[in-house]
């Protein structure tokens, strides 16, 4: 029995070693371009630098969280009603919800240059009309937009799947003891479908929050969020390596601490936050 | 309230495939705007196919995704095996820690870390470039085991024990109760992963976009495109991987829906 748990448990080797080099060792990699400067010296000079991207931390929590707040208000009642519908009905609107998931997101945010541009349709249907046009894109507006456009199916289908599982005798049992609409939905569905709710959270801030691509494409160059900052940095070449890292190292922290402050809402141990 | 409900949903809908319909709309566009149209043509997608830079991006991104998901699918299988034998909760829940790691950083930490590595040991291995196929497929493979590894270690739970022991019993050696017991019950989950890492692999841009050096996958070519001003070759480009993806997901949807059906007529 010990020979064998021992067999089963060596086939795990290969991973446990890739993990180790390919994800750990990165991390530290990364602490410890951070924390030397250009010729392998200690120094918290970049990490001091830091003060100089304030306003691109502070925009860029600022976005995501709106984007996460807009998307979760939209994708409640989305998953509530989906939960409502015959099962195949169901199973036809997930694929249907799922699928601008697997279109790659560099040209889901690019399309929507189409419809904002100062020409684009939105502002010639407008013309057409008669109406004066609007300035839609290079907003904080486009770029929040395109975040909740891009992550809305993650958010979703969480919620989705949470609630779907839900014991049907749950809600009945709490309409026999004289919950009515509103109040079952405070006090059983919202509270059972957390879960759903936090790990959706996650799935919509963690890229938003870093993004890159849909501030430079729909919030031209005055929406900097800290993903630009990042990407542009290490774009300057080897030199900028340690500052960008001690970006990196500093917004990592701060999605994890976000994390780890979500988590604590949610008492599944073993799947961890994604599941 | 059925009617509204009803409503919602459509709008939703609506939202989401607005931009994918303009996609499709203006790839069939003669002129070369995005958004004024001027007449029917599909002079873009003949365009495509002598555009070389694409073509090597699409062979790229092909190459990358079978190769990655497949050694993920490997890799991550023979790792839940061994993460469901482990027997001490610490160390087992120290092993899901890590692999939750590249699910739970952001895709720009992941892509910037592992790119730091290459370039180090590029730098001391004296390599001119140290960036590229290789370095490119390494972190492919590593956002990928983590979606195989948990989708396999649920299918693993759910087997029964006594089976193994059983075929162990009846003569079998423990690689072949392996490859006869256990593979046939988790093999859903491999499925599951093994698809997942295959569309996740296609789709992604950030990580490739710092480790890929010259070996552009599909994704990074569109982004240096987007970089100028873009044409309706990029819409008609993705109008195609939008419709080979339709297609692929609902091929993957009937085979579930066809293994579910034997389960329930089984049970």
């Amino acid at each position: 029995m010990n020979k064998k748990s021992f067999g089963s448990r060596l086939v795990a080797a290969p991973y446990l070693v890739w993990a180790a080099i390919f994800v750990i060792v990165p991390l530290l990699m990364m602490a410890y371009f951070a924390f030397t400067n250009e010729s392998g010296a200690f120094t918290l000079a970049n990490i001091s630098e830091i003060g100089r991207y304030k306003k691109a931390f502070g925009v860029s929590i600022l976005y995501a969280i709106i984007a996460t707040a807009i998307t979760l208000v939209i994708s409640y009642p989305m998953a509530y009603f989906m939960t409502k519908m015959k099962v195949s009905s169901q199973r036809m609107i997930m694929i249907i919800v799922m699928l601008p998931m697997w279109m790659n997101f560099l040209i889901r945010t690019y399309s929507w240059i189409s419809i904002l541009a100062n020409t684009g349709l939105i502002n010639t249907f407008l013309q057409s009309v008669g109406l004066p046009k609007l300035k839609l894109i290079n907003t904080p507006g486009a770029v929040i937009l395109g975040m909740v456009y891009d992550f809305i199916p993650y958010m979703i289908l969480p919620i989705y799947s949470v609630m779907s599982k839900i014991d049907n005798s749950l809600l009945e049992a709490a309409q026999d003891l004289g919950s009515n609409g509103p109040s079952r939905l405070r006090r059983v569905i919202i509270p059972l479908s957390m879960p759903g709710v936090i790990s959706g959270i996650t799935m919509v801030f963690v890229p938003s929050v870093s993004t890159f691509y849909i501030s430079q494409k729909l919030g031209g160059n005055k929406n900097w969020l800290i993903g630009d900052a990042i990407e542009y940095l290490f774009g300057m070449g080897p030199d900028y390596y340690n500052v960008a890292s001690a970006l990196s190292l500093v917004l990592m922290v701060m999605i994890l601490l976000c994390l780890a402050v979500m988590s604590r809402f949610t008492d599944d141990d073993e799947g961890g936050v994604i599941v | 309230m059925k009617t509204f409900s009803r409503i919602y949903v459509a709008l939703i809908i609506l939202f989401l495939y607005a931009p994918v319909a303009v996609m499709v709309f203006f790839s069939f566009n003669s002129g070369s705007s995005v958004w004024i149209f001027d007449k029917f043509s599909v002079d873009w997608y003949k365009n495509i196919l002598f555009d070389t830079a694409m073509m090597d991006g699409l062979k790229h991104t092909l190459t990358v995704a079978i190769l990655s998901a497949s050694i993920a699918t490997v890799l991550g299988t023979a790792a839940a095996v061994g993460i469901t034998a482990l027997r001490k909760k610490v160390t087992r829940s120290f092993v899901t820690t890590v692999t939750n790691v590249p699910m739970m950083n952001a895709d720009i930490v992941t892509g910037i870390s592992l790119m730091l590595l290459f370039v180090f040991f590029g730098r001391m291995l004296g390599l001119s470039e140290s960036l590229g196929f290789i370095t490119v497929l390494i972190a492919h493979i590593t956002f990928n085991l983590p979606y195989v590894i948990l989708s396999v270690i649920p299918k693993l739970r759910q087997t029964d024990k006594n089976l193994h022991e059983a075929a162990l019993d009846l003569g079998c050696t423990p690689v072949q109760a392996f490859f006869k017991v256990v593979i046939p019950s988790i093999q859903t989950g491999i499925f599951t992963g093994f698809i997942m890492s295959f569309t996740l692999s296609l789709d992604d841009f950030v990580i490739s976009y710092f480790t890929c050096g010259h070996y552009q996958t599909l994704p990074v070519v569109i982004y240096n495109m987007t970089k100028k001003t873009v044409k309706p070759d990029v819409y008609a480009l993705s109008t195609i991987v939008f419709l080979t993806i339709f297609v692929l997901l609902i091929l993957y949807n009937i085979v579930q829906t066809k293994s579910e059906q034997r389960r329930n007529s089984r049970g």
